[in-house]
């Protein structure tokens, strides 16, 4: 195998983080906020009275839960084009691309995990609680919003934190799209310079700190919220 | 919208000259099925293994679990692919590494990715079977000590046969986890489910069709699957014994 050769890490140091983690990060960042937010609509939904709320909430999250990321990557790839047509009424599939597909799709996605813990946390806070929101004059979205949701988060941070973290590691996924996210950028190095090896260890090794870091925090964090409750 | 449906085109021959398109897929669900059986005996043996360490009184043991969890679970699953695929046998002595690069196709994907998911999957197992293990209260593996077992027979008899039962819904998700990861060995060049969809994809421009075929197909296994371990919950269930519910919480 002709010796390690890890200059080759120091040579493209720049391209993987610049490009590569810059992208991974900022997909991680807007699918995680995009996804709890949309999962928590998703979560009001599924324990909404009305069939016809819960009804397609728990379909799209069951549906979602059942077939792997990257079937959803191509289903998300091939098919925004055309929804994107039918919203603006264009007679043919409209240019997404491949960053802008893999943002939604990682959005879409992830709102059915994120909303199966917002409804743990929505159903951790005491029914006590809406009612006396609701004896106190306030509807239901003032309810949610000021009493039940603020809670709910709080209780459910460690959990999204962990679950955000799966999701950093799924990012790498995109690499099926030839997008340059941190995983893309050292595969392209890799097989540009014939240094698999080396690349992929350090790729591993990244990964690694950077996971095991968050959490250590998160199970801080956790340890935090334990003595105040 | 200008999409042209045709749902014939299962019946169609596939690129391979030999079968229907509905075949492939079928074929790859086999691979799909194939990998997550061989990858889940391992899981299992070695989850099993490491959950037990790291509820024994043996610190050392204890940690060298810990270590091997946060190490399998804190890298995407794709890299650790890589890893074995790529990087193993180029590591290896000369003689074996070239073998391995020289197995016929389906197999020199096929046993990476089983490594592969086998490993990152025990990591996952091990830590349901450490939580079911911890749920019991002190006094059963107490109580199994002061009958005159060893450590070891406390486990055997005592211990694991009421946390297997503590823990088979989790499992039940573990399992479906694996069968959805297996897809993720396409990029190893496995075409298992995803991938014969991919194909048909490429080859046919008939898009949502692959794809829809592929969803039901998952959908379908999932529920066999879930069946399946509802069944067992029921036949082994241990009749007056109601297990603590949700070991392992989480959110999914």
């Amino acid at each position: 195998m002709g010796g390690f050769d890890f200059n080759v890490i120091e040579r493209s140091i720049g391209y993987l983080f610049k490009e590569g983690m810059t992208f991974t990060l900022a997909l991680t960042g807007m699918a995680a906020l995009g996804g709890i937010i949309f999962g928590t609509l998703l979560a009001m939904m599924r324990l909404s009275s009305h069939r016809w709320m819960s009804l397609p909430a728990t379909g799209y999250v069951n549906l979602m839960r059942s077939i792997p990321l990257l079937l959803v990557i191509f289903w998300f790839y091939f098919l925004v084009p055309y929804i994107g047509a039918w919203i603006v009424g264009s007679p043919r599939p409209i240019q997404v691309g491949a960053y802008a597909s893999s943002v939604i799709t990682f959005t879409m996605f992830e709102a059915a995990y994120y909303s199966e813990i917002m409804r743990a946390g929505i159903q951790s806070v005491s029914r006590g609680q809406v009612w006396a929101g609701y004896a106190l004059g306030l509807n239901y979205w003032q309810t949610m919003g000021t009493v039940v949701l603020p809670q709910a988060f709080r209780n459910m941070i460690p959990i999204l934190l962990t679950q955000t973290i799966i999701l950093f590691q799924d990012t790498s996924l995109v690499y099926v799209l030839s997008i340059t996210d941190f995983l893309g950028a050292a595969s392209k190095i890799a097989q540009r310079d014939g240094r698999l090896v080396e690349m992929y260890l350090f790729a591993a090794l990244v990964y690694f700190v950077v996971s095991f870091a968050l959490s250590l925090l998160v199970k801080q964090l956790q340890r935090k919220i334990a003595i105040i409750r | 919208m200008n999409y042209n449906w045709n749902w014939k085109i299962f019946f169609e021959m596939s690129a391979d000259g030999r079968h229907t398109w509905l075949a492939t897929l079928f074929i790859g669900l086999g691979w799909t099925m194939l990998t997550a059986i061989c990858a889940g005996v391992i899981a299992f043996l070695l989850g099993s293994a490491l959950g037990v360490m790291r509820t024994t009184p043996h610190k050392w043991l204890v940690r060298l679990g810990n270590a091997y969890v946060e190490l399998f679970r804190n890298i995407p699953l794709l890299v650790q692919l890589f890893l074995w695929f790529f990087v193993l046998p180029e590591l290896l002595p000369k003689g074996i590494g070239t073998a391995i690069k020289q197995m016929t196709p389906p197999w020199a994907s096929f046993v990476p990715a089983v490594i592969g998911l086998g490993l990152f999957t025990a990591a996952r197992v091990s830590e349901q079977v450490r939580a079911g293990i911890q749920t019991l209260s002190r006094g059963q593996g107490q109580a199994g000590t002061a009958l005159g077992l060893t450590l070891p027979q406390s486990y055997r008899f005592v211990l694991l046969p009421m946390a297997y039962r503590i823990i088979l819904p989790p499992l039940t998700s573990e399992t479906m986890n694996l069968i959805k990861n297996t897809s993720v060995a396409l990029t190893i060049g496995l075409v298992e489910l995803t991938a014969a969809a991919r194909s048909m994809q490429e080859f046919t421009f008939q898009v949502f069709e692959a794809f829809t075929a592929a969803t039901v197909i998952y959908i379908v296994v999932n529920l066999i699957v879930v069946n399946l371990m509802r069944w067992l919950e029921k036949s082994v269930a241990v009749p007056g014994f109601v297990g603590p519910a949700n070991v392992g919480g989480g959110g999914h």
